[in-house]
């Protein structure tokens, strides 16, 4: 663990925000357990969560960021693990497209997660040990359960906006169909109502990598004070190629070689693209529970909403929120297709919808991105939102 | 005479979408077909308070909708309204689109059947310039109104006045009010006969109900 004396690990910091992180934290006890969609529950549990500007008197300037699969609650402002800014500070932050002047934005840690809500790595007070893998699985509409908790904490009963892209776009569908009246306005982000065959499979490429990896010691890793690196490691490479595309690795890395004038006929990192992939891999092991990345990996495999309601359209029946779907041309992850069916659902259930496919060939990604036709649109469709919904501009500004 | 308006983004309004605005009711539920850059909606919004929806396929015209604030999508007339439910809007505007269908009769059936009533303005083919064009000089019409030529035009299904009333009948739908238009949109405020516009209007304007 972290030597007393000089600097903490970045891993040692990550250990220490699992059960007393750094920012705003809600607790719920024994008396107010979270209800699964396994059937079981925990309970007592806790959310972490970040904070910017602020609630107006009426509490009708609320926005909800979902974050993605190792996202977390520092959605615009610096992550104290990695010391790194805010991952979506082009879009969160005063004079933003979504403007925290403006709006009181609302970001969380997931369920399951490793920053502070509890999950895999998070204390079992019965037992005085981690969790691991006896946690429940959990589910996306069990984050959104636990949000909305969390909403409920603040006294907001209708968010103006719910945002995010990837399985935070999958959050925002599910709020909007678990809780269609507390929701005036979302913007589900390159994803999907569904995780498709292919989404599946590469996560569980991640999984085996992980499971596979001695350490990780069948779940019970932190109790035997190891750690399955090289499987994170490995799962998260293999996750990263997904997250873009063919044509910007070939533009970012084509064949280059790594510190080499010539191919070494081994198998060390000859390319500029291995090499970048392990550094992805390594500098993810030191922020990131493994185990956290098998319960959320898990949570977007089980997202169905046409499932769960029967057809996607009736998913949204009667819905009274407004939608902004997005998708980007060179996303393979979650393609322009799978916003389409969304939007068509929408269509069919006679909501409010507008949608726009991005031309960005950056992949998957594209949404964490600097893409100014995303920031346009997602500006202009929360400012016609604000008009409908009527809040008022603090400071006069519009 | 050419009115010429300025939208709330500083655009100019068509003047055909002045005398479309005039004929939907204030508060309705209306989508726009083939909605361009918004300017349609926009108007429709500022002036007569309609809950309004955007289709148009291109994608720049979508994106620079909902920049406004307005609810558009990207899609096609010939593909994509079979999604709607039945009456799921008040008013459905198609304003100079029809002709750029594959399947304008197929389109006109899910206009009638997706909205209550249905506004929509068309480009009249027999108008007198084009057909001194093609009877006289024996070539297809390239006017300051239809400016393509044959070869590049995105208008694949002409008709007349007359042809389209004639697919009104055909489809039971029942022409609440026709409006002729002159080229530059504006209404034109004489009493004639029909086979009169069907020589003298650019185009018209046609409130529909099934």
């Amino acid at each position: 663990m972290a030597d007393e004396t000089s600097a903490p690990t970045l891993h040692a910091l990550s250990i220490a925000e699992v059960d007393r992180p750094s920012s705003q934290l809600a607790k719920f006890g024994v008396d107010d357990p979270l209800h699964l969609d396994s059937g079981k529950s925990i309970a007592p549990w806790q959310i972490a969560y970040e904070t910017y500007g602020e609630l107006n008197a009426d509490k009708s300037n609320a926005v909800l960021i979902c974050h993605a699969l190792t996202g977390d609650q520092y959605v615009a402002s610096n992550n104290p693990v990695t010391g790194k800014p805010g991952w979506w500070e082009r879009m969160v932050g005063p004079g933003r497209p979504i403007d925290t002047d403006k709006y009181f934005v609302l970001c969380a840690n997931v369920l399951g997660g490793c920053l502070g809500t509890t999950g895999p790595a998070s204390i079992n007070p019965a037992t005085g040990k981690a969790y691991a893998v006896s946690m429940p699985v959990v589910t996306i509409r069990d984050m959104v359960r636990a949000q909305a908790k969390l909403v409920d904490r603040f006294g907001i009963d209708t968010l103006f906006a719910v945002v995010g892209g990837s399985m935070g776009g999958m959050q925002v569908l599910q709020w909007a169909a678990s809780y269609p009246e507390r929701v005036f306005a979302a913007v589900p982000i390159a994803t999907g109502a569904r995780h498709s065959s292919q989404n599946i499979a590469f996560h569980e490429v991640g999984r085996q990598a992980i499971m596979a990896d001695p350490d990780w010691c069948e779940g019970a890793y932190i109790a035997e004070d190891k750690r399955p690196l090289k499987g994170l490691a490995v799962a998260r490479m293999a996750a990263h190629i997904t997250y873009m595309s063919d044509s910007s690795l070939h533009q970012k890395f084509g064949r280059n070689l790594q510190d080499r004038e010539d191919l070494t006929f081994g198998f060390d990192a000859d390319f500029q693209i291995e090499s970048y992939l392990r550094h992805q891999g390594m500098t993810f092991v030191d922020r990131f529970d493994a185990n956290s990345y098998l319960y959320v990996t898990r949570a977007m495999d089980y997202f169905d909403l046409a499932a769960e309601f029967g057809s996607l359209p009736l998913a949204f029946t009667g819905t009274t929120t407004r939608f902004c779907v997005m998708s980007f041309t060179s996303d393979w992850l979650f393609p322009t297709s799978e916003s389409r069916n969304i939007v068509k659902a929408l269509n069919a259930a006679a909501a409010n919808v507008s949608f726009v496919e991005v031309d960005s060939d950056r992949g998957h990604d594209a949404f964490l991105l600097d893409v100014p036709e995303m920031f346009s649109t997602i500006r202009g469709f929360i400012t016609g939102a604000a008009r409908a919904r009527g809040i008022p501009a603090p400071g006069g500004a519009n | 005479m050419v009115e010429v308006s300025l939208n709330y983004n500083g655009t100019a309004i068509r003047g055909d979408h002045h005398v479309v605005a005039s004929l939907v009711p204030e508060g309705s539920r209306v989508l726009d077909i083939g909605c361009g850059d918004g300017g349609l909606l926009a108007l429709l919004q500022a002036e007569r308070k309609v809950d309004g929806r955007g289709i148009e396929l291109s994608q720049q015209g979508v994106n620079k909708c909902v920049e406004q604030g307005l609810s558009a999508i990207q899609g096609d007339a010939d593909t994509d309204l079979e999604d709607y439910p039945d009456n799921a809007f008040d008013v459905v505007v198609m304003s100079q689109t029809l002709q750029a269908t594959r399947d304008p009769e197929q389109v006109m059936n899910e206009l009638l059947r997706i909205g209550k009533q249905v506004i929509i303005s068309i480009p009249n083919f027999a108008h007198w310039r084009n057909r001194m064009q093609l009877g006289l000089l024996g070539h297809m019409p390239v006017t300051k109104y239809l400016p393509y030529e044959w070869y590049n035009t995105p208008n694949i299904h002409f008709c007349s006045l007359k042809d389209f009333g004639s697919l009104c009948d055909q489809l039971n739908a029942t022409v609440e009010q026709a409006i002729p238009l002159n080229s530059g949109g504006t209404r034109i405020n004489f009493p004639a006969p029909w086979k009169v516009w069907n020589l003298l209007a650019n185009q018209a304007v046609y409130v529909l109900r099934r």
